[in-house]
């Protein structure tokens, strides 16, 4: 909170860099963050409700508003995932979908003012409170070793043990038995990097934008009207260009995907 | 900062959960409708395609039967012109046929009579002639006897 008096900028940052847990020490596997938790299930349910409640009274008529909004964000979603992968979409492109509107919307935590969701919750008696899940490795760690599990997965479905095997150890320099070893680190290297780029991609931005927001939010305690009037324009610089992040943030996370996907269904 | 701990999981079961409901509940249905309408749409602009195409050919046709029906009218014009013709012609000339055959049967009777009258006046003649010579000779004269003469006589006149 910006008013906490004895602290200063460096305990306003650090304080506010801290999850809601139920046992605020590091290192506790059990102590999870609530706020990451509460912010993304409910941004999650949000997303489920307002698209099923579109979805039920779908016609293929003359469409509503809010179905064809709805729509567009599908067909958009749909487009992206047909460019890159030619094969069956009725698992990829609502997962794709799922991605792009559940990490847009809590990538849009961002846009609220960064105090507005600790100060709710503060009289509810949490001591810390983080609103970006998506700010939060743990989040997008979830989310980049899901889809993880689905490229391992989906490796193993289209080519068999065999085939998947065989690609691990003979490509992409070759079947000779002297390069088995390489051929495999390196693609031991490759398939670790996608989740590591991925989550970390969208947990630097994030983090990030997070933290010039409390940078800028600090200058309205500095003490003097100049500060206060340079803080307000630079809040709304950062925001507007934020908007900007998120969407592109939300969008790349959903692209890599498919094409994280898609690759694991490529023959080599 | 840098704790993982079981957040992650939770939010893995989350995302799944998510993923499971949007693959059953949203994708599904919407682009099914999506799908309804494209070939609604699809159905409708060939509908469309054909009227148009339809309505074409019923201009086409009507304007061929215009046309058939206007070169009957000249058709049938003519032909009644020509029939026209034809029945003066066949009356004029029945016209001068009756003329002419009426002319010879009056030329005719004026022949016939006008030879009558002459016999008649020649037969006249006769008689005044025997009339005229039987005052003269002061005699009888036997028309019969005399006949012969009185016939040269007759047929000198």
């Amino acid at each position: 909170m910006a008013s906490e008096p004895q602290g200063g900028l460096t305990e306003y940052i650090t304080h506010h860099l801290q999850h809601f847990k139920p046992v605020q020490v590091s290192g506790n596997f059990w102590s999870v963050h609530i706020d990451s938790l509460t912010v993304s299930l409910a941004l999650g349910v949000v997303f489920c409700l307002w698209f099923w409640s579109k979805v039920r009274k779908a016609t293929s008529g003359v469409p509503s508003k809010g179905q064809a909004f709805v729509e567009i964000v599908l067909e958009f979603v749909d487009g992206q995932v047909k460019d890159v992968f030619h094969g069956d979409r009725r698992f990829l492109g609502p997962l794709a979908l799922t991605i792009f509107v559940w990490v847009l919307l809590m990538n849009a935590m961002d846009l609220l003012p960064v105090d507005l969701l600790p100060m709710i919750t503060h009289q509810f008696g949490a001591s810390h409170f983080r609103a970006v899940p998506t700010a939060d490795l743990n989040l997008t760690f979830a989310m980049s070793l899901t889809v993880f599990l689905l490229v391992i997965f989906y490796s193993f479905k289209a080519k068999g043990f065999g085939g998947y095997m065989h690609e691990l150890f003979t490509a992409p320099f070759g079947a000779h038995p002297l390069l088995w070893i390489p051929n495999f680190l390196l693609n031991l290297v490759e398939l670790v990097s996608k989740p590591v780029s991925l989550s970390m991609r969208l947990f630097g931005n994030m983090y990030a934008g997070e933290l010039v927001f409390m940078l800028i939010a600090g200058l309205f305690s500095a003490g003097s009207w100049m500060l206060f009037g340079m803080g307000i324009i630079g809040y709304t610089v950062w925001e507007i260009f934020h908007i900007l992040i998120i969407g592109i943030q939300a969008f790349i996370f959903m692209v890599l995907t498919i094409v994280y996907i898609s690759m694991a269904h490529d023959h080599h | 900062m840098l704790d993982f701990n079981a957040t992650l999981i939770g939010e893995m079961i989350a995302f799944a959960i998510l993923i499971w409901f949007c693959v059953h509940f949203i994708w599904p249905h919407i682009t099914k409708a999506i799908e309804e309408r494209q070939i609604k749409i699809a159905e409708g602009l060939n509908a469309a395609e054909r009227a148009h195409a339809e309505l074409k050919d019923a201009d086409n046709k009507v304007a061929a039967e215009i046309k058939q029906a206007r070169q009957q009218a000249t058709e049938i014009i003519d032909r009644a012109q020509q029939q026209a013709n034809q029945i003066l012609d066949k009356a004029r000339t029945d016209a001068v046929a009756e003329i002419n055959r009426q002319k010879a049967a009056a030329q005719d009777d004026i022949a016939s009579m006008a030879q009558r009258a002459r016999e008649e006046l020649r037969e006249r003649v006769g008689a005044l002639a025997v009339q005229g010579a039987s005052k003269i000779v002061q005699r009888e004269i036997d028309p019969a006897t005399h006949k012969l003469l009185l016939d040269q006589l007759a047929a000198e006149i």
